[in-house]
């Protein structure tokens, strides 16, 4: 385990070196401006518009440095031969590949967790500044902390794809990775639509292959409870719970993948 | 000699000119695009269009970002009404504004303030809006059906049939189902009945103004200030012909100017109304109203005076 985490930190320390810290400050510039430019353009909806804005770009920001770190974790090593030195020392490939995952990982946590701070400290300014009508016309508290709830799951479906994004990175060019992970996050926002294949197809071996694909393909949609959280409608701890879970497993099976296929790959 | 190409900072060429360079490359584009702007206009479709023509197929596009891109379209809707009214009136074109609010509460159907502010915008009368309350009416049943619970909305179809279209019996249906929503006012119900039996009087207009009015949004409380001012008026010019109807029926003609009036009736002087201008009198019938100068005109629907 300690192989592992020193993999990881050298990971979480070539993402700080690679600038990525830098998106912490773009969030906060985004959410600084927003909050002054975009009252006067909403009538009354800023606090709604800055929630929306402030949640979706925690999960675009982690989006970007989870697909672009995450191509090129296994692959940067590969190109730089990099890897032949590490693979020398004590360390197997599947803490090698364990350890750059917990590295990024931690990268996007932290980045998150900035982000988050950023985002609460935008919303404390809003609620300390509204006039009791103002108040009155909000849907959900400014400093509402099921918000987290909301964060919680981003960070998890940041993990699925960090997962995904790597398993390509062990065995396909930085590019051809990044157009499949990418491919794979937009598939998993129309997961659902799969699911419902069947009432739209009468061919019974169609809708078979969608329904396989339904669960095969990572599913994303319930990741996100953004809406939910910014009109305080209840997220239910189950959901919450399962979906981590599915989360957990579906990272687990991709991490196995990866190893599995790194493993076998022969770096002459 | 050989080259000496050194990595020791100290060696490394002075990159003042590039910064100097870059300054003034950047101000000289600058100034470029001044220049530029002034003999060319970006491209405007001669009719605007949207492209995408369904919200949700937009719904399905933004890949769970859908809030985000519904506020887009709420930013862009709120702009395009405002950009429309600042036109001169006949240039004023609002087709896209029920389409736009369509998108956003297709993206977003709980956006609470794209049905009401929205059916606000639909109903006012052209060259304000699109004087368009069948529209509204449509937007807000679809918030209602969306949010079963949200007595607002029938509180605001109840009042574009109060106010826009003056038929009272639905008014007071839709107050009636509104005050039995969870958590609505406890005025709303006797609204009900008050529009039923009196429909168009002025105290449930006033009422219902004030309540509309009772918001942080400036155009709205301006709005509702704005007619709220002109049921005073409506007041006023009731009263004065009234006492225009007494002169007539003395001197056996009707007021020809304020001069007959004030005299005639003992007035303090040529009425003002709250914006400061005259009201006028007609001197073929005797009639009097509010300035066409004035802010106020035209005053809203003949409502029904106050019953003492």
């Amino acid at each position: 385990m300690r192989t592992i985490w020193i993999v990881a930190g050298a990971a979480f320390k070539e993402s700080v070196r690679d600038r990525v810290p830098y998106t912490m400050v773009m969030f906060a510039v985004l959410m600084i401006a927003a909050s002054f430019l975009i009252s006067q353009l909403t009538a009354g909806q800023d606090l709604k518009i800055i929630k929306d804005l402030g949640l979706a770009a925690m999960a675009i920001f982690g989006l970007v440095i989870a697909i672009f770190i995450g191509i090129g974790l296994v692959a940067k090593e590969v190109e730089r031969k990099s890897v032949f030195g590490l693979l020398t020392k004590p360390v197997t490939r599947a803490q090698f590949i364990l350890g750059k995952y917990l590295g990024l990982l931690t990268t996007l946590a932290v980045n998150l967790s900035v982000m988050t701070v950023a985002y609460y400290l935008v919303l404390v300014y809003m609620d300390v500044t509204a006039t009791v009508t103002m108040r009155a016309g909000w849907a959900a508290p400014a400093l509402d902390p099921r918000q987290v709830v909301a964060i919680v799951l981003i960070m998890g479906e940041l993990a699925l794809v960090t997962a995904v994004a790597l398993l390509f990175s062990t065995f396909s060019s930085p590019l051809l990775s990044a157009l499949l992970t990418l491919g794979l996050w937009v598939a998993g926002h129309f997961n659902a639509d799969l699911r419902q294949f069947e009432q739209v197809v009468d061919q019974p071996a169609v809708a078979w292959i969608a329904r396989t694909l339904y669960y095969v393909l990572p599913n994303l949609a319930p990741f996100n409870v953004r809406a939910e959280v910014v009109y305080g409608v209840p997220v239910t701890a189950s959901h919450v719970g399962f979906t981590l879970l599915y989360a957990a497993v579906y990272i687990a099976a991709l991490l196995a993948a990866a190893v599995a296929i790194f493993r076998r790959r022969d770096f002459k | 000699m050989p080259l000496a190409i050194s990595g020791a900072s100290s060696q490394r060429p002075s990159s003042r000119g590039l910064v100097i360079a870059v300054a003034g490359l950047l101000a000289l584009s600058i100034g470029v695009q001044v220049v530029r702007d002034r003999g060319w206009q970006p491209y405007q479709p001669a009719t605007p269009l949207l492209w995408f023509q369904s919200g949700n197929l937009l719904k399905r596009v933004s890949l769970g970002f859908q809030n985000v891109v519904a506020d887009t379209y709420w930013i862009r809707a709120v702009v395009y009404y405002g950009g429309k009214r600042r036109l001169p009136g006949t240039e004023r074109d609002f087709r896209l504004l029920d389409p736009l609010l369509t998108f956003v509460t297709t993206l977003d159907p709980r956006f609470k303030v794209a049905y009401r502010f929205g059916a606000i915008f639909l109903t006012e009368a052209y060259p304000d809006g699109p004087g368009r309350p069948d529209l509204a009416i449509a937007l807000l049943q679809r918030g209602l059906a969306a949010n079963p619970t949200a007595w607002e909305y029938a509180h605001d179809i109840g009042f574009v049939n109060y106010w826009w279209l003056q038929d009272y019996k639905a008014a007071a249906h839709w107050f009636e189902k509104g005050g039995q929503l969870l958590g609505a006012p406890s005025w709303l119900a006797p609204l009900a009945a008050t529009t039923l039996a009196q429909g168009g009087d002025r105290q449930s207009s006033r009422l219902l103004w004030s309540q509309l009015g009772n918001t942080d949004i400036e155009w709205i409380q301006r709005n509702a200030q704005h007619r709220l001012k002109q049921l005073d008026a409506m007041d006023v010019v009731d009263e004065l012909n009234r006492a225009a109807q007494r002169f007539t029926s003395r001197e056996g003609r009707p007021p020809r100017n304020w001069r007959d009036l004030v005299v005639g009736e003992r007035l303090r002087g040529i009425p003002l109304d709250s914006t400061g201008e005259p009201f006028e009198i007609d001197p073929a019938t005797g009639r009097v109203d509010v300035s066409r100068r004035s802010a106020l005109w035209p005053l809203p629907w003949p409502q029904r005076e106050v019953r003492p």
